[in-house]
């Protein structure tokens, strides 16, 4: 009880509403009384703070009424009611990171994916190199060839553009010649030129870009065709290990390379490809692949492009399947007839070669200006 | 020079609890604090706590007796602002430094170190009277928040006259400030 009238005479003190002979009397106590002085000071200090939370709390409690009056007369705006958009945007707005930061991951995991795809699937163009020949190069050759050609006039129109070129080989001797797709791409006709620079000119009569495998038909009046091939097709199953020989043009000149085979699939076990341990260079594309007694396997196609000497080849049954599964809707494939027999059987590889050589085509790809 | 006076006209008006003043000062600067949060990855709440805190930074400057304002009040508003709101968004780190910072901005870091003070005086008073229990809690908040003499207040709580409350109230002050003190001499 007594704490309390001291605190209020304090109070009383401190606000200056106590009567003067009071104020004097409570002066006088105080300083004579330490402890009472103290608790004078300290309240002093009390009333302050009290003073400053009030305001504050009163400026507060002011501020949050202005807020709201002001939001209701439109002065100031929080989305909602005024405009739809502001909520998207405040949403937007706090969003806006994690969204960019899924987005990027996103983005991310599908470059992955599809660099994996890309990585895993068989005949990848980075790690592959077609054999086709580039232009620069073939038409240098044409120019050195030009001089050499029986012809006394090229064969090709006026307006010609080179796109490309490989080698090819007769399946029959009609005039029907296979060579990649590849090697044509781009173009819409095409020459032939054998060993003895006797040029032909050739249309293109079935391409399957999915095999990389393209027929042309010989049309010239020139070719003498021949009453059969030295070499046959091989049906029967191959072993790795068997050694296998290749004619083409990666120079203008017919080349022969051998090898071995060295895998029944190709480039990340692609079912429809050997691997050859075999060098080839641009210019083999389309080339035949052939065994000992002179039986092709298949047509070269492309090489690795990190590892020395890995070559693939089209499997020739694929050349089958192609014609068989078309023969009934092109006839222009109907009359084809392969044969598996080899007429070049057990002859030296000499020989086999020279027997063969002008059944095997330097093809130049050209489209119109 | 008119622009200056009225600015001195508002900041007087504000230290005096003129609402009109208040008014105006929210107007005037609001919606510009409210972009700025709003760009940098606060949501609308974020922007009326940050600018309220800065009107009463402001409004504590404005009070004291060393009172001098040496920049607009615009940029000093968007100076604490920007202040309080780089402090929050490091509390709840997602500091980014991509602060949008075009605005003229001025030192405030002085005030604010004034302000966050307050700020733990006014949280220690706040934690006192809220711990203090009914009616005390409520009789102390009407006499010295609410400034309520002390006839209603006995009228308002039920006290048969006024010298009961005030005897009431002074068992409760007894007891904020000794809970106040407990507090305030820590933080010292």
């Amino acid at each position: 009880m007594e704490d309390n009238l001291l605190l209020q005479a304090i109070e009383r003190y401190l606000d200056g509403t106590m009567l003067s002979a009071e104020k004097a009397y409570f002066e006088e106590l105080r300083k004579n009384t330490p402890e009472i002085d103290q608790m004078v000071v300290e309240h002093s200090m009390f009333l302050h703070q009290m003073d400053l939370y009030s305001a504050q709390r009163n400026m507060k409690h002011t501020l949050h009424e202005v807020h709201t009056k002001l939001l209701e007369r439109g002065d100031i705006n929080e989305g909602g009611e005024l405009n739809t958009r502001g909520r998207v945007i405040q949403l937007y707005n706090k969003y806006k990171r994690v969204t960019a930061i899924a987005a990027s991951v996103g983005g991310i995991i599908a470059l992955v994916i599809s660099g994996l795809t890309v990585y895993f699937t068989p005949a990848n163009n980075n790690q592959l190199q077609e054999l086709k020949r580039e232009v620069e190069v073939v038409k240098r050759n044409q120019q050195y060839q030009g001089a050499k050609l029986n012809e006394v006039d090229s064969k090709l129109p006026k307006d010609a553009v080179l796109t490309g070129g490989g080698s090819g080989f007769l399946i029959d001797a009609k005039g029907y010649i296979i060579t990649n797709a590849h090697v044509l791409k781009g173009s819409s006709f095409a020459n032939v030129i054998n060993n003895n620079h006797d040029e032909f000119s050739a249309k293109i009569i079935y391409r399957d870009e999915a095999r990389d495998l393209a027929i042309l038909k010989i049309e010239d009046e020139d070719y003498k065709p021949l009453k059969t091939l030295p070499y046959g097709f091989r049906k029967t199953d191959i072993d790795l290990g068997e050694e296998v020989f290749t004619l083409g043009y990666p120079r203008n000149d017919i080349t022969y390379n051998k090898g071995d085979l060295s895998a029944k699939t190709g480039y990340n076990g692609d079912s429809t490809r050997w691997q050859l341990e075999m060098n080839a260079n641009p210019g083999n594309s389309g080339g035949p692949v052939l065994d000992k007694n002179g039986e092709v396997i298949g047509v070269l196609s492309t090489r690795e492009k990190h590892a020395e000497g890995v070559a693939f080849a089209i499997k020739s049954k694929n050349i089958f399947k192609m014609i068989n599964e078309v023969k009934d809707t092109d006839t222009s494939l109907e009359k084809i007839k392969m044969t598996s027999h080899s007429s070049i059987k057990g002859m030296e590889r000499a020989i086999q070669i020279k027997e063969m050589e002008n059944c095997v085509f330097l093809v130049q790809a050209f489209n119109k200006k | 020079m008119k622009a200056e006076l009225n600015e001195q006209a508002l900041l007087k008006g504000l230290a005096n609890n003129d609402s009109k003043a208040i008014e105006a000062l929210y107007k005037d600067n609001f919606n510009m604090v409210q972009s700025f949060i709003l760009n940098n990855n606060g949501s609308y709440d974020d922007a009326r706590d940050i600018f309220q805190e800065a009107m009463i930074a402001l409004y504590e400057k404005a009070k004291s007796d060393s009172f001098v304002l040496t920049s607009k009040i615009n940029t000093y508003v968007y100076s604490i602002c920007r202040r309080l709101w780089l402090k929050r968004l490091q509390q709840i780190g997602r500091y980014s430094n991509q602060i949008d910072s075009l605005e003229e901005t001025v030192s405030v870091e002085e005030d604010l170190e004034i302000h966050e003070k307050r700020n733990a005086e006014f949280a220690i008073m706040d934690r006192a009277l809220n711990s203090l229990g009914e009616p005390c809690k409520s009789l102390l908040e009407g006499y010295y928040v609410k400034k309520m003499d002390m006839q209603h207040l006995a009228k308002e709580f039920g006290y048969t006259n006024a010298d009961n409350a005030k005897n009431q109230k002074y068992k409760c002050l007894i007891r904020l400030k000794k809970l106040f003190f407990a507090q305030y001499n820590i933080g010292d």
